[in-house]
């Protein structure tokens, strides 16, 4: 069991956690940071200034509980489709792959991939805007011919931790990988 | 390689005894299905697991044994062990609980006889809610068919032992049996007066609708209905498509065949309750109407809204013959145009005002149709529609038609112009030598068609966009209307209060963590999203939209063909 700090392709401090429950199961989550404060109340006070500067002018009441009512449901749905808090990695040697992504809102998303699917588990480098990043990924055989490569399913989508953190995380995954 | 035991968590608190269930072949993994409780006599325990194999067509086989910890009893596993002799199929599961301890141990003693003790750490147990993965159907996530026989992966055979041993499940412990069984109904089975009691009315009422709908299929096939305009005009009117398609609909749902197959099950299901939600919305829309008597101050209001259309349509033809935004058009042929469309107007007025006494009476005769159903009446409504604007379809018909044909003319003429003509047999543009007097004729004719051009083209703008207005109108009701015929209720419902009916997939979660014991994993059925959910089970409709995209849709309204109700073209091949 290891907590370890690394950073994101932004730069951003990230945390990862591997848990090894047995020879052939492991779980890796890796934690993004939280919503900072000072976003949120920026964002809160920018809405509300303007909806108060509309109001100032129209001297329509309406406007203002828009903006309350409208700040509301933003923050709630981007709680709950938007930020991801952690997501986690869970292999089992010979039965899976499981990939999980928990939102703020405590809402959880799980994929499931069965071992005869997976061909490899890899890490890949990809252009991102003007930098190249690399991130992890599992093959999946293609399902009529099953020595080719089917599609790809990248892991850690919204984390997007650097190299040092995948490789860590790739190395255990091959050791459960290569005893099943 | 690990060995994978899927366990019910029903079968964790049972007292000791053996373990009914099922090796997967090709993978190294056991489902445990039910326990067998001391005593037993070990040749009726194997007669019953021959019934049972007869009756669900699965190979089941006492895969192991199981032993409770019980306070002052000594550990049988002498004896445990020694069921294995008496029970030679395949490897033997030995799995004990142990006091004070939270989950169980396992050993596998393979079927050669020779004791491995070390590999119980290769050994995974995955619990499994039993009722849930018996009821759940499984989707495959690239959408191949459900229940397709290749490739069957490992998890979907576990789901299909699991939901094809329903026989096994089906005694309980209150049964008159040899020995006791424990599984998820051995409690007590779970069944529903409701569900037993809708099952046994469903019969007499499927039976009434099919005498209902052989009756009306008979009366659409009579000769009458199926005589060219008969045919021609219930093809276009909506209500006639609608009722055709909930008829189609009733045929399928009160099939009296029962559903064995999951997917036609959903389908019923869905139909049936977009049917009620559509009588129930009818109901209410006809208790809102005849209420207040609505309908009679509905078609009070009716005949003074076609004369006001009708009034402001005249004055728009007026400001078209006079300078429309300053423009300056040919006179004589904006004249004549204008008194045409005018004329027209006329007509349709005077129609109006023959119908009015009527209108009352033929309103209220209609609204009742909203007993069949919303949507039966949102089409009647928007037949209505189509009907009170017809002099709009007709000017935008007769806009088109012209226009049309001063596109095409002016197309050929302006080929003609540049020595090239179309060749018809070889579909192409050939050059060619005019005479003099030929070129003459035909430079003449586009100069008026070219000059005559901007007239017709206004006029055939304006009506188009009325036209695209009334059709944009009823778009909107057929928009609803295909809103409730689609929608699949049932399954979203089961998808609400049922989530693990419709799986996606599993997911699992680790239970215990403890280095010196096999690993302990919970099992839990994934649901569907709501967009699979459409996916999967929309309600297939008739397509009322054409299917052109709005590229296509502006190059017909540029060349000036008929945008809606558009003629089907046969395209010759030769």
């Amino acid at each position: 069991m290891s907590d370890e700090a690394f950073s994101d392709i932004n730069g951003n401090r990230i945390s990862l956690d591997c848990q090894r429950h047995s020879d052939f199961c492991g779980e890796f989550t890796v934690s993004s940071p939280k919503l900072s404060f000072l976003k949120v109340t920026g964002c809160t006070c920018a809405l509300w200034l303007c909806a108060y500067t509309i109001f100032f002018f129209t001297e329509v009441t309406e406007v203002l509980s828009v903006a309350i009512m409208l700040s509301l449901v933003g923050m709630m749905g981007h709680l709950h489709f938007l930020k991801i808090d952690h997501e986690s990695l869970l292999v089992i040697g010979s039965l899976g792959i499981q990939m999980t992504s928990s939102y703020a809102s405590g809402r959880e998303s799980t994929t499931f991939i069965e071992m005869s699917k997976v061909k490899d588990v890899v890490i890949n480098e990809a252009i991102y805007m003007q930098r190249v990043i690399y991130y992890l990924c599992i093959l999946l055989k293609e399902p009529l011919h099953p020595n080719e490569v089917g599609d790809i399913v990248p892991v850690f989508q919204s984390c997007k931790p650097r190299l040092n953190c995948l490789i860590e995380i790739y190395k255990q995954c091959q050791e459960i990988l290569a005893q099943s | 390689m690990v060995l994978k035991i899927f366990f019910p968590q029903c079968c964790v608190q049972a007292e000791s005894g053996l373990l009914i269930g099922r090796w997967l072949p090709k993978h190294n993994s056991a489902v445990v299905l039910a326990v067998i409780h001391f005593p037993f006599i070990p040749c009726q325990v194997k007669q019953y697991l021959c019934q049972l194999q007869n009756l669900i067509k699965l190979e089941l086989a006492i895969v192991g044994s199981w032993s409770k910890a019980v306070k002052g009893q000594e550990k049988q596993d002498n004896f445990m062990e020694d069921l294995c002799t008496i029970f030679p199929q395949g490897d033997w599961l030995q799995m004990y609980s142990e006091k004070g301890k939270r989950g169980f141990d396992c050993r596998v003693i393979p079927r050669n006889g020779t004791k491995t003790m070390n590999n119980d750490k290769n050994v995974v147990i995955i619990h499994y809610d039993q009722r849930k993965v018996m009821l759940s159907q499984l989707h495959p996530a690239d959408g191949l068919v459900l229940g397709s026989q290749k490739n069957v992966s490992e998890l979907t055979m576990v789901f299909q032992t699991v939901s094809q041993s329903k026989e096994l499940f089906h005694s309980d412990k209150y049964d008159e049996g040899p020995f006791k069984v424990t599984h998820w109904q051995s409690e007590g089975r779970e069944a529903s007066i409701i569900i037993e009691l809708c099952k046994q009315a469903s019969v007499p009422v499927c039976f009434m609708i099919n005498c209902f709908l052989t009756v009306w299929f008979w009366m659409c096939k009579s000769r009458i209905l199926n005589l060219w305009p008969a045919r021609f005009v219930s093809s276009k009117l909506s209500t006639c498509v609608q009722l055709s398609h909930r008829a189609e609909q009733l045929q399928i749902m009160s099939n009296p065949r029962k559903t064995s197959e999951h997917l036609e099950f959903m389908r019923k299901g869905n139909i049936f309750l977009s049917f009620l939600i559509d009588l129930a919305l009818g109901l209410l829309l006809i208790s809102w109407l005849y209420r207040e008597n609505c309908i009679a101050r509905l078609a009070d209001m009716l005949v003074p809204a076609a004369d006001r259309v009708a009034e402001e349509l005249q004055q728009l033809l007026q400001w078209l013959m006079g300078a429309p935004a300053g423009l300056k058009m040919n006179r004589a042929l904006d004249q004549v145009l204008g008194k045409f469309f005018l004329y027209h107007i006329h007509l349709w007025i005077s129609y109006i005002h023959l119908m009015s006494p009527f209108i009352g009476m033929i309103l209220w005769y209609l609204g009742l149709s909203a007993c069949l159903g919303l949507t039966i009446a949102l089409s009647v409504f928007s037949d209505i529609v189509a009907l009170l604007t017809f002099h709009i379809y007709c000017f935008y018909v007769y806009g088109a038609r012209l226009y049309c044909l001063k596109i095409y003319g002016l197309s050929s003429l302006w080929r003609l112009f540049r020595g090239k003509k179309w060749n018809v047999l070889r579909q192409r543009v050939d050059s060619c030598s005019y005479d003099l007097d030929q070129l003459f004729i035909g430079t003449l004719l586009f100069t008026i068609l070219l000059f005559l051009l901007p007239t017709t083209v206004l006029y055939y703008l304006v009506f188009t966009l009325l036209r695209l207005l009334v059709v944009l109108f009823q778009g909107l009701f057929h928009l609803c209307m295909d809103l409730i015929n689609s929608i699949p209720l049932f399954a979203m419902g089961m998808r609400i209060f049922r989530p693990y009916r419709l799986a996606a997939g599993v997911k699992f979660r680790i239970l215990q963590n403890d280095k010196e014991r096999p690993l302990h994993l919970l099992m839990e059925i994934n649901p569907l999203t709501f967009s699979a959910v459409l996916k999967w089970y929309r309600i297939p409709t008739y397509s009322c939209y054409p299917k052109d995209s709005w590229g296509a849709l502006c190059k017909k309204l540029f060349i000036g063909e008929l945008i809606y109700p558009w003629k089907t073209k046969h395209t010759k091949t030769d």
